[in-house]
C-alpha cells in the first residue's frame, strides 16, 4: 500500500488549480468521508474499548450504578493477575495453542501439496475437484456438527483435543487449498519448465520454486488458518464438556460465566487475553490478512 | 550447474530417451504422484465433509433412540411445531436483514476510505477491521455485557440524551435487533475490505471518461462503479448469506435462544435439539433444512466465480 502513496501534498496542489465547484466538491466528499469514518470507528471500536475498562475494574466499581460506565475510577489488574493464575484459564490456553499449532500444520502440509498437483499437475478429475473443494469452503460447520458429533463420539473423542485437531482441518484446508491453487496457478510456466529442464522432481520443483516464490500466499494461507482454528467455536461446544479439553472460545464462555455470580472484570479480562494472539498477528501483518481475505473471501 | 546437479533423477534420461514405455511411465508416475499429494485432502473431504453428510441425512431418518427407520416424520413433526417455523422465519429475517446491513455499510465505508489519501487510508482501514479480527464468541461477550438489563453502557448512552433504556436481550424483537445488530458490526468490515479491494480494481481512465462526459459523483457512482463491481458485490452477498444463515455462535452467546425460543436460528436450534436435549436425528433434521438453500446460494456464488475468473484470466 505504501508504495502507491501519490503523497497527500500533491494531491492538494492539484485541487487548488481546479475550478471552484470541482475543487469544492472534492473537498466535500474528504470532509464527509472524515465524518463518516469516525463516526464508524467510534461505533466499531465501542465494545472491545468497553471491555478494555471493564477488565480494568474492581468488581465492586462494576456493580455500582453511580456515574458513568465508560469512566474507570479507581484501576486495577485484580481481574489480569486473578485470570492468569487460574489454571483453568491456562490450560484453555494450552489447549488452544497445542490445537492450533497442529492444525495450522496439518493445514499447511496437505493444502500445499493438493494446491500444487491442482494448479500444475493435470490429471483426471483434477479440474472437477478444484470445484469440489471450493464447495467444500462454502460448507458452514453447522450443517455437519450434528453426524461429525456422532463420528467423533464412535471413535472415543469427545472431551478430547485430538477430536478437535481431527475436524478442523475441514473448516481451514478447503479454503487455503482453493487460494494457494490460485497463487500457484499465477506462477509462470517457464519456471517449471527450466527446473524440469535443470532435472528436478515434481518435489523438488515445489520446494524450491514454487513455495519461496508463493511465499505472500502462503503465509495468508497460515495466517487464516490459525485465526479460524482460534476462533472456532461450534465444534469444541458440541464435542468438549469437560473443562480439561476445551480450548479458549469455549472455555471463556462456558465455565467463566457462571450461574449467578457474573465476575465481568474476570470475564472481559479473560475474552481480552484470548482475543489477543488473532489480534497481535493481524497487527504484525495485516497485508498479508487482508490479501488472503479478498483473495477468495474468509468465512463472515 | 553444479548445485542442481545433485537434483538429477532418472526423468531426464527418460526424456532424452523418447521411447513410448518411457514416456508412457513418465505419464502414469505424473498421475500417480499428482494422486498421492492430493490424497490427504481428499481423505479429509470425503471422511469429514461428503460421509457426514450423508450420513447426517441417515440419521434425520431414525427415531429418537436411533434404533428404528421412521422415514421422513423427523421432518413431518418439525414442520408442525410452531417453533420450527419461527425458526425458519428468524433464520430468514436475520439473514437477509443482516446481510443487507453488512453490504450497505461495507459499500459506504469502503467509498469514503477510497477517497482518501493513501497513508491515512491504512490506519483507517486498520481500525475499522478490528471487529472482524477478534473471535466473534468472545467480542460478543462483551456485547453481552453492554447489553446487561441492569448494567447496560449503552442504555446509560441513551439515558445521557434523555432516550428511555431498551430492554436490549429481554424483549423478543429487540432480542432479535440486538442478534443483528452484533452480526452487522462482526461482518461489515469484511465487506468494506472486499469492496475497498474491487474498487482499487476499477481503472481511473473510467472516472476521467465519465467526468469528460459531464458524469457526476453519483452518476460516477452508478454507471461506472456499480457495474464494474457488480460480480464482487454478488460474490460477497452470496457468500455472507451463506455464512450469516448458517451462524451459531452470536445467538448462542447472546440469548441462548430466549426469550421463550423466540431467537432460535437454525444452527442454534439443530443445537439444542441435537445435543442438549439429545435427540439426534431430529437434530441432524434441522441443520438439514439449511441445506436446500444454502445450495442454492452456494450455485450462484459458484458461478459468479468462474464468471470472475473468466474476465480475469
Amino acid at each position: 500500500m505504501s508504495a502507491t502513496v501519490s503523497t497527500p501534498g500533491s494531491v492538494g496542489g492539484g485541487i487548488g488549480r481546479k475550478t471552484g465547484s470541482l475543487h469544492k466538491e472534492r473537498r466535500w466528499a474528504l470532509v464527509s468521508a472524515y465524518v463518516f469514518l469516525v463516526v464508524f470507528a467510534v461505533l466499531f471500536l465501542a465494545p472491545p474499548v468497553y471491555m478494555f475498562i471493564t477488565s480494568f475494574k474492581g468488581s465492586a466499581e462494576v456493580a455500582n450504578l453511580q456515574g458513568s460506565p465508560w469512566m474507570i475510577r479507581n484501576p486495577t489488574l485484580e481481574n489480569y493477575t486473578a485470570i492468569l493464575g487460574d489454571r483453568m484459564f491456562l490450560r484453555f490456553f494450552l489447549n488452544s495453542a497445542i490445537i492450533t499449532a497442529l492444525v495450522v500444520f496439518i493445514t499447511m502440509v496437505v493444502s500445499t501439496l493438493a494446491a500444487f498437483a491442482l494448479a500444475r499437475m493435470r490429471f483426471w478429475g483434477s479440474q472437477v475437484l478444484a470445484t469440489g473443494v471450493f464447495l467444500t469452503y462454502l460448507v458452514p460447520e453447522t450443517l455437519l456438527f450434528i453426524p461429525l458429533y456422532q463420528i467423533v463420539g464412535g471413535l472415543g473423542l469427545l472431551n478430547s483435543i485430538w477430536g478437535l485437531v481431527l475436524v478442523y482441518p475441514t473448516l481451514t484446508v478447503p479454503f487455503c487449498t482453493w487460494i494457494m491453487i490460485g497463487y500457484f496457478a499465477s506462477i509462470p510456466k517457464e519456471l517449471d519448465e527450466a527446473a524440469l529442464i535443470d532435472g528436478a522432481n515434481w518435489m523438488q520443483m515445489l520446494t524450491r520454486i514454487f513455495i519461496p516464490v508463493a511465499m505472500p500466499g502462503i503465509i495468508a494461507a497460515t495466517i487464516f488458518a490459525f485465526t479460524v482454528s482460534w476462533a472456532a467455536f461450534v465444534y469444541p461446544t458440541a464435542f468438549v464438556t469437560t473443562p480439561d479439553a476445551m480450548p479458549l472460545t469455549i472455555g471463556v464462555v462456558s465455565q467463566l460465566v457462571r450461574a449467578d455470580t457474573f465476575a465481568w472484570g474476570q470475564i472481559m479480562a479473560g475474552s481480552l487475553l484470548a482475543a489477543l494472539p488473532p489480534v497481535v498477528i493481524y497487527a504484525l501483518l495485516m497485508d498479508y490478512y487482508i490479501a488472503g481475505l479478498t483473495a477468495g473471501a474468509t468465512k463472515g | 550447474m553444479p548445485a542442481d546437479g545433485t537434483l538429477a533423477v532418472p526423468a531426464p534420461r527418460a526424456a532424452r530417451s523418447p521411447n513410448v514405455s518411457g514416456l508412457e511411465r513418465l505419464a502414469r508416475r505424473r498421475s500417480t504422484i499428482a494422486f498421492l499429494m492430493t490424497l490427504p485432502l481428499l481423505l479429509i473431504i470425503g471422511g469429514l465433509v461428503v460421509y457426514p453428510f450423508f450420513y447426517a441425512m441417515y440419521l434425520s431418518t431414525l427415531n429418537r433412540t436411533m434404533v428404528r427407520n421412521i422415514g421422513l416424520e423427523n421432518y413431518a413433526i418439525l414442520l408442525d411445531t410452531d417453533t420450527f417455523w419461527m425458526v425458519i422465519w428468524q433464520s430468514c429475517l436475520f439473514a437477509i436483514s443482516a446481510v443487507l446491513l453488512k453490504a450497505l455499510i461495507g459499500f459506504v465505508l469502503a467509498h469514503h476510505l477510497h477517497h482518501l489519501p493513501a497513508k491515512g487510508q491504512r490506519k483507517w482501514r486498520g481500525m475499522l477491521l478490528v471487529p472482524w479480527v477478534i473471535p466473534p464468541a468472545l467480542s460478543t461477550l462483551g456485547w453481552w455485557w453492554m447489553f446487561d438489563p441492569s448494567y447496560s453502557s449503552i442504555n446509560w448512552l441513551l439515558n445521557v440524551f434523555a432516550v428511555p433504556s431498551v430492554p436490549w436481550l429481554g424483549e423478543p424483537w429487540w432480542a432479535r435487533i440486538s442478534v443483528i445488530i452484533v452480526n452487522v458490526w462482526y461482518g461489515a468490515p469484511f465487506f468494506m475490505i472486499m469492496y475497498l479491494a474491487a474498487l482499487k480494481s476499477v481503472p481511473d481512465q473510467l472516472y476521467e471518461a465519465a467526468a469528460i462526459d459531464g458524469a457526476t459523483g453519483w452518476q460516477g457512482l452508478r454507471y461506472v462503479t456499480l457495474p464494474m463491481m457488480r460480480n464482487i458485490i454478488s460474490i460477497t452477498v452470496l457468500f455472507s448469506l451463506i455464512v450469516t444463515f448458517a451462524n451459531y455462535d452470536i445467538v448462542r452467546v447472546l440469548t441462548n435462544g430466549g426469550p421463550r425460543d423466540l431467537t432460535h436460528l437454525f444452527a442454534t436450534y439443530a443445537f439444542q435439539v441435537g445435543i442438549l436435549s439429545g435427540n439426534v436425528p431430529r437434530g441432524a433434521a434441522v441443520s438439514l433444512f439449511m441445506f436446500p438453500l444454502l445450495a442454492l446460494f452456494a450455485f450462484f456464488m459458484l458461478r459468479g466465480v468462474t464468471q470472475r475468473n473468466k474476465e480475469q484470466a
